[in-house]
């Protein structure tokens, strides 16, 4: 592991804006609607104060379930990505708009024109998350059904992609587009104009070695998970640099912003505390028995979440976990083992075990101590920074515009106004060659 | 007393700037139409969709409805359903669709798909997807996010239902990920004779004689926005001698711009005058304005 030095690397920020789960603390009474336009008005606004570089949604296209029925503890219900960030550019000027959009149910003629739509509208601010998806079952939505296995996925997440390019690369020329590939037959004349930044920015966010490759191709940011330990994030950045190098792009053309969570507290001592209620908010009682439950696949319900780990195997078979789930296509058994070591070596609940496996810290300490550790990051070259969930909405992201953003700028490693008016700009990413 | 029509303005295919998007809509809105219809032409030339752009100026604006053309012939349903309840979200309550068909091959060519073209197939299509959006639009009920500290439980999964739709091409499984939009359901519009009206909030006509074989939607005749105040005059008297059929009238302009102008100077003062129509009121829903009750939820209907 080889970190780098980079004095004058400068943090980005973008704001993710989950949708669904559970690490929005929906029970606090400063919690407000996940859905109501004004809450994403006073999280785009103030993102854009602390001059973040982009507003980020993200997308599923099938309520989630458990035991075949809709998963009731999580949040759930979200607007559609790109008609949401284009009502968000309406009231808003400099901030990126990020769509996630998966590519195994969409046509790339229409995608490629909404979210060109969306670039254009908001004078060269859009970017395209592309995912593929990570289950047959979303298929039921839509008129093909359930199809691609994970490897043809992005086969055609890659092919997608190159007709949305050439398809972007016409636009406000007369040339029409004709591909011809294993996945698409397409003939197109070019129904966009083009942006201030050309395209779209491309972000990904996979993280098998397919979805890494896939990446080195095609993307210019990654949303990674390596959000919360440096070693781990470093690890990620150096391989994905070594993939651009196998193909010949340079080793800094893609930024890396991990997702991860920030927790401030004004005073040292109060930190501690301040993690606890978080994530007691966001690991309840009945979450803790249901994310307990994906895992043994058997219902848990009537447990104790503050008693010790369930005594029985969990039931391996083909509906382990929650359907839309991170748990699926895990090995249970190893998971099982896992955390009943970890029980038992540090004497821990059951929802403890949870807390301690599934939460994604990400940052916590006081506004200079989260500086110091972000610039340390990005100057180390594990980041070039990071993609924030705010754990209340819509407030959470107050406290760090307000406190964190400051300390950020006092140490030079973070912009004291934006230095363009594109996402392509902000993130200081070159422009896509013209027909590459 | 007079009967009122209500008012509406098609902004065309449009611009692909936005600028020029909000400040045309602004100012149909500023004239006191009820809403006003963005056409789309389908990828064909150059333009950006008609839900982006109405999207844009969604939250720029206050009262004007905004309905969004879209093609239901080749769209995915459950996509257009997210797509719309959220223009009604982002407007609050201000959403419209014109569900409409795509005709040309070159549109087939570029989805990549067979051409749809037999009469009964684009019926099909047409019908099918506003089936499966309005379903969807009632697969959460009004109530359903509950919000129960006691039992940890963010939704309430009795108020969430399947649709389970199944059509001849394609099904549908539901729920919708977009919660029930603030109108309940967005208004529907369509072209008369090409869809049922059974499914539709409003009907759009080109003469009075097909407005009176329509029963049970709001009628929309749509006439040439005039360019001059000669031609404004001549409708204002076209108004005020209506067919009781026909619900509102849609200009639709030539010069966008000039005809918006000439309409908010000649015509709309004079209709407001004689209250031959309303300016719609401050935070209404578009379905206010067209006087058409927010539907109850069919789950709800059915208990
Ligand atoms: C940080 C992160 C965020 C993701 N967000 C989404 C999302 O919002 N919607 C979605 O459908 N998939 C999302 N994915 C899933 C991936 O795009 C991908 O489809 C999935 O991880 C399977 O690919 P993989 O095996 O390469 O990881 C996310 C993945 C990661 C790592």
């Amino acid at each position: 592991m080889t970190a780098l030095f980079r004095p004058d690397a400068t943090v980005h920020l973008g704001v993710f804006y989950q949708g669904v789960n559970h690490t929005t603390i929906w029970s606090d009474p400063a919690s407000g609607s996940q859905i109501d336009f004004e809450t994403f008005r006073r999280l785009i606004t103030t993102a854009e104060r602390g001059l973040f570089d982009a507003f980020f949604l993200g997308e599923g296209l099938r309520l989630r379930e458990q035991g075949g029925k809709i998963l009731d503890l999580d949040i759930a219900g979200r607007p559609d990505a790109i008609t949401q960030l284009a009502a968000l550019a309406g009231i808003t000027t400099n901030i990126g708009l990020v769509a996630t959009q998966n590519t195994t149910y969409n046509e790339p003629v229409d995608l490629a024109r909404r979210l060109s739509g969306l670039d254009v509208l908001s004078g060269g601010r859009a970017g395209w998350n592309v995912v593929t998806t990570d289950n047959a079952w979303t298929g039921e939505n839509f008129r093909r059904g359930g199809y691609l296995d994970h490897a043809d996925r992005y086969v055609r997440a890659g092919e997608f992609l190159d007709v949305a390019r050439a398809l972007w690369n016409a636009g406000g020329t007369p040339d029409s587009v004709r591909i011809q590939s294993s996945q698409f037959d397409i003939a197109s004349a070019a129904p966009i104009p083009r942006s201030p930044q050309d395209h779209p920015v491309i972000f990904q966010a996979g993280d098998s070695s397919t979805g890494r490759d896939f990446a080195a191709q095609h993307a210019d940011v990654i949303f990674s998970a390596h959000g919360t330990h440096f070693d781990d994030a470093l690890d990620f950045a150096n391989d994905i640099r070594a993939r651009l190098v196998a193909r010949g792009r340079p080793d800094d053309d893609i930024k890396i912003l991990p997702g991860t969570q920030i927790v401030l507290a004004d005073h040292e001592r109060d930190v501690d505390e301040k993690v606890r209620w978080v994530k007691e908010g966001q690991f309840t009682g009945p979450t803790t028995l249901s994310i307990a439950g994906q895992v043994w696949g058997r219902d848990l319900s009537d447990r104790d979440p503050d008693g010790p780990l369930p005594t029985e195997d969990p039931i391996v078979s083909g509906v382990v976990g929650a359907r839309g789930s991170a748990f699926n296509g895990i090995d249970v058994d190893a998971r099982v083992r896992e955390w009943r070591s970890l029980a038992e070596a540090k004497n821990l609940s059951l929802r403890q075990v949870v807390i301690e496996t599934s939460a994604r810290t990400g940052f916590a300490g006081t506004p200079s101590q989260v500086a110091d550790e972000l610039t340390r990051w990005v100057r180390g070259g594990a980041s070039d920074g990071f993609n924030i969930t705010p754990y209340l909405v819509p407030s959470g992201l107050d406290d760090i515009v307000d406190k964190l953003v400051p300390e950020l700028q006092e140490r030079g490693s973070y912009p004291a106004a934006y230095g363009g008016s594109t996402l392509r700009e902000h993130l200081g990413l070159r422009r896509p060659s013209i027909g590459e | 007393m007079t009967r009122t029509v209500t008012l509406g303005f098609d902004v065309g295919v449009g611009s692909a700037d936005g600028r020029a998007v909000a400040a045309t809509v602004t100012a149909a809105e500023n004239a006191g139409f009820g809403y006003v219809t963005f056409d789309d032409d389908d990828v064909a030339t150059g333009g950006v969709d008609a839900v982006t752009r109405a999207a844009f100026v969604a939250a720029t604006t206050s009262t004007v409805g905004l309905v969004a053309t879209a093609s239901t012939t080749y769209a995915e349903p459950f996509h257009l359903s997210s797509q719309l309840a959220s223009l009604d979200y982002a407007s609050r309550g201000r959403a419209g669709w014109v569900a409409s068909r795509s005709l040309a091959p070159d549109v087939a060519a570029a989805w990549g798909r067979e051409v749809v073209s037999a009469d009964t197939d684009l019926v099909r299509e047409q019908r099918d997807s506003v089936t499966v959006a309005r379903g969807l639009w009632d697969s959460w009920e009004d109530d359903a996010v509950i919000r129960d500290f006691p039992t940890g439980r963010f939704l309430n999964q009795q108020k969430l239902h399947y649709v389970d739709f199944v059509g001849e091409e394609y099904s549908v499984k539901g729920p919708a990920i977009v919660p029930r939009p603030p109108q309940g359901q967005v208004v529907v519009f369509g072209r008369f004779g090409e869809i049922d009206a059974d499914l539709l909030d409003v009907v759009l006509v080109e003469n009075e004689a097909d407005a009176r074989a329509v029963t049970g939607a709001h009628v929309v005749l749509d006439v040439e926005a005039p360019g001059s105040p000669t031609a404004a005059a001549a409708l204002v008297e076209r108004i005020a001698a209506l067919d009781d059929a026909i619900g509102g009238i849609r200009l639709r302009p030539d010069l966008i711009d000039d005809d918006l102008r000439v309409a908010a100077r000649y015509v709309l003062p004079q209709l407001f005058e004689r209250d031959l129509a309303h300016r719609p009121v401050p935070a209404t829903t578009l379905r206010s304005t067209l006087g058409l009750a927010r539907p109850v939820n069919r789950f709800e209907a059915a208990r």
